[in-house]
């Protein structure tokens, strides 16, 4: 069986896709697992899923020792060889607190899965993205975990047909308490799905200044915003739904401006998927420019009012 | 306040270099260093310690020239050290075992410290396993601690949200970079650490089993980032007219 669990519904669909294509390879059935989320089963089946565990319980907020004591069952009882986790946050702590139960190995964060010499192999950026570790699991259970949009969801087929299956679990307690959920301050930017992104890095002086940046996003379609590191981790300017990098937001717009950036290998691996991307930077020795299409040497507080205006001119 | 805190040697990312024509990273020569949240981990140790006094361990699976390394840790405010040397084949369960296996052997803890994820590798497994093998609970991507007698509380930085925990003792907590700034020891906190032992303690001493790794590298590849680096550093204004006309030649600008 080759399982798949996210708490994130968009991203179980996008790892059906990818369980299903291993599943047929295998000859394996396809098991998703929702967590409390009866209303999902259905989809989970059209997008691929033979067979969707409903476990039910009494613990609506994620507990990783509760959840992880559920999917360890589930795996057990099913005979799972493989596990696709969504790897967000949650499912990251779940994917390898459950590899120590199951004494599996695991995989984070994987771009590429796939079969070769009969064994389950994955791809992910490692140093800082510098490289990419080719790695082979060596025995079941195997345990890998895939961020959004690296596949895309299979087409809903009506006639794909599955089971639903309900399942009452009262395994662990965690001791631990939940005593408050806040969202983080965001200014509902979404800089993974924009078409074009204008960003700033530790180039600008000060917080106002990133209007030079905001001026010019709203002339380009798309009026996205981002950042690296320093503009918001740091020195807060930006919430962090706007930081573009290894530890912040990827992003593979149709065009992307780094304004100020130096470009570190962090932020690089957060845009290397952009279709084009310009870079403007004071020092011509930057990083950023072995990474750029086109870049323009100079000082960003007399460039960036002047691209913004030409580009008015261009596009209206 | 027993606390143990879980510390690798890493190669500095930084300072990797990449081979200009296979794209791979040259490894050989690049600098070690104690991984950047680890220490995040310790002086959050040390601040526990500061007020409510106890042990600090620290624990790691490494090379010899590890040692090194971990005399900086005692510097900053550890009292021991602890050094596996790392088998010859290992992965991410073989050196949790050895991890959960020397906690074991140490015997007494209230808290494990581990960085949310050291800076080589980027995975975030050896807290929340070494948490499973202990069946003990675990906060990941913890941004603040604080210690009472029978809890801690920690706020955690899950991106979107921010969650707000309570748990008993034993716990293991993943800090992450922004948590806390490292402190640097004084020049006399390093002298006074030469007298703190690191003890070598063997595979043998601390796993009943020989493990076999789960998962195996079978290499570590170049990323080919093909760009135009077509630069203009004359006269802005021309600079800006024909970057123009180049985003509007490949249809980006529309």
């Amino acid at each position: 069986m080759v399982l798949v669990y996210s708490d994130d519904k968009k991203l179980t669909l996008e790892l059906l896709n990818k369980a299903s294509e291993l599943g047929k390879e295998l000859h394996k059935k396809v098991i998703a697992v929702t967590i409390g989320h009866e209303e999902y089963a259905t989809e989970y089946i059209e997008c691929g899923a033979d067979l969707v565990i409903v476990a039910e319980t009494s613990q609506h907020q994620f507990k990783v020792e509760e959840y992880t004591s559920i999917l360890e069952n589930i795996m057990k009882e099913y005979q799972s060889e493989i596990a696709l986790i969504g790897s967000n946050k949650n499912g990251k702590e779940l994917a390898a607190r459950l590899a120590a139960r199951l004494n599996a190995g695991c995989v984070m964060d994987c771009t590429k899965v796939y079969i070769q010499d009969k064994k389950l192999t994955t791809e992910r950026i490692v140093y800082s993205g510098n490289a990419i570790a080719v790695e082979q699991f060596l025995s079941p259970p195997q345990i890998v975990t895939i961020p959004s949009k690296v596949f895309d969801p299979l087409p809903k087929n009506p006639h794909h047909k599955g089971e639903i299956v309900k399942k009452k679990f009262d395994g662990e307690h965690s001791p631990l308490k939940i005593l408050n959920i806040q969202d983080m301050k965001s200014e509902g930017v979404n800089v993974e799905d924009a078409q074009i992104i204008v960003s700033c890095g530790r180039g600008f002086k000060k917080k106002e200044d990133i209007r030079l940046v905001s001026e010019l996003a709203d002339i380009l379609k798309g009026r996205t915003v981002g950042c690296s590191r320093p503009i918001a981790a740091d020195l807060k300017w930006l919430s962090e739904d706007h930081w573009i990098g290894l530890s912040g937001h990827k992003v593979k717009p149709k065009l992307y401006i780094a304004c100020g950036i130096s470009g570190q290998i962090q932020h690089i691996a957060g845009m290397r998927d952009s279709g084009v991307i310009v870079a403007i930077n004071k020092d011509p020795e930057a990083l950023i420019f072995k990474s750029a299409d086109y870049g323009i040497v100079g000082d960003l507080y007399e460039i960036l009012p002047k691209l913004t205006n030409a580009i008015k001119g261009k596009i209206g | 306040m027993n606390i143990i805190v879980c510390a690798k040697q890493v190669v500095d990312v930084a300072e990797i270099k990449v081979d200009s024509s296979t794209k791979k990273p040259i490894l050989a020569g690049v600098p070690q260093k104690i991984s950047d949240m680890d220490k995040n981990a310790l002086e959050e140790a040390i601040k526990i310690k500061e007020k409510h006094g106890g042990k600090i361990t620290v624990i790691t699976v490494g090379s010899p020239d590890a040692k090194e390394r971990m005399k900086e840790l005692l510097a900053m405010g550890a009292d021991e050290g602890v050094l596996i040397p790392t088998p010859e084949h290992a992965d991410y369960h073989v050196i949790a075992h050895l991890l959960a296996g020397a906690i074991k052997k140490k015997g007494t803890y209230d808290m494990i410290l581990c960085g949310e994820a050291s800076i080589d590798m980027f995975s975030g497994q050896m807290g929340p396993r070494i948490a499973g093998l202990l069946n003990i609970p675990q906060i990941t991507y913890a941004q603040t601690l604080t210690v009472e007698k029978n809890k801690v509380t920690s706020e955690r930085n899950l991106g979107e949200k921010t969650v707000t925990v309570e748990s008993p003792f034993p716990v293991l907590i993943t800090m992450t970079k922004e948590s806390n700034q490292p402190r640097l020891p004084s020049l006399m906190a390093i002298l006074a650490s030469s007298s703190k032992p690191i003890h070598d303690w063997s595979v043998d001493s601390v796993l009943t089993e020989v493990l076999i790794p789960k998962i195996k590298t079978i290499d570590i590849k170049g990323i080919p980032m093909q760009r135009k680096n077509i630069i203009y550093q004359d006269d802005l204004d021309q600079s800006i007219g024909k970057l123009i006309d180049e985003l509007t030649k490949v249809g980006v600008l529309r």
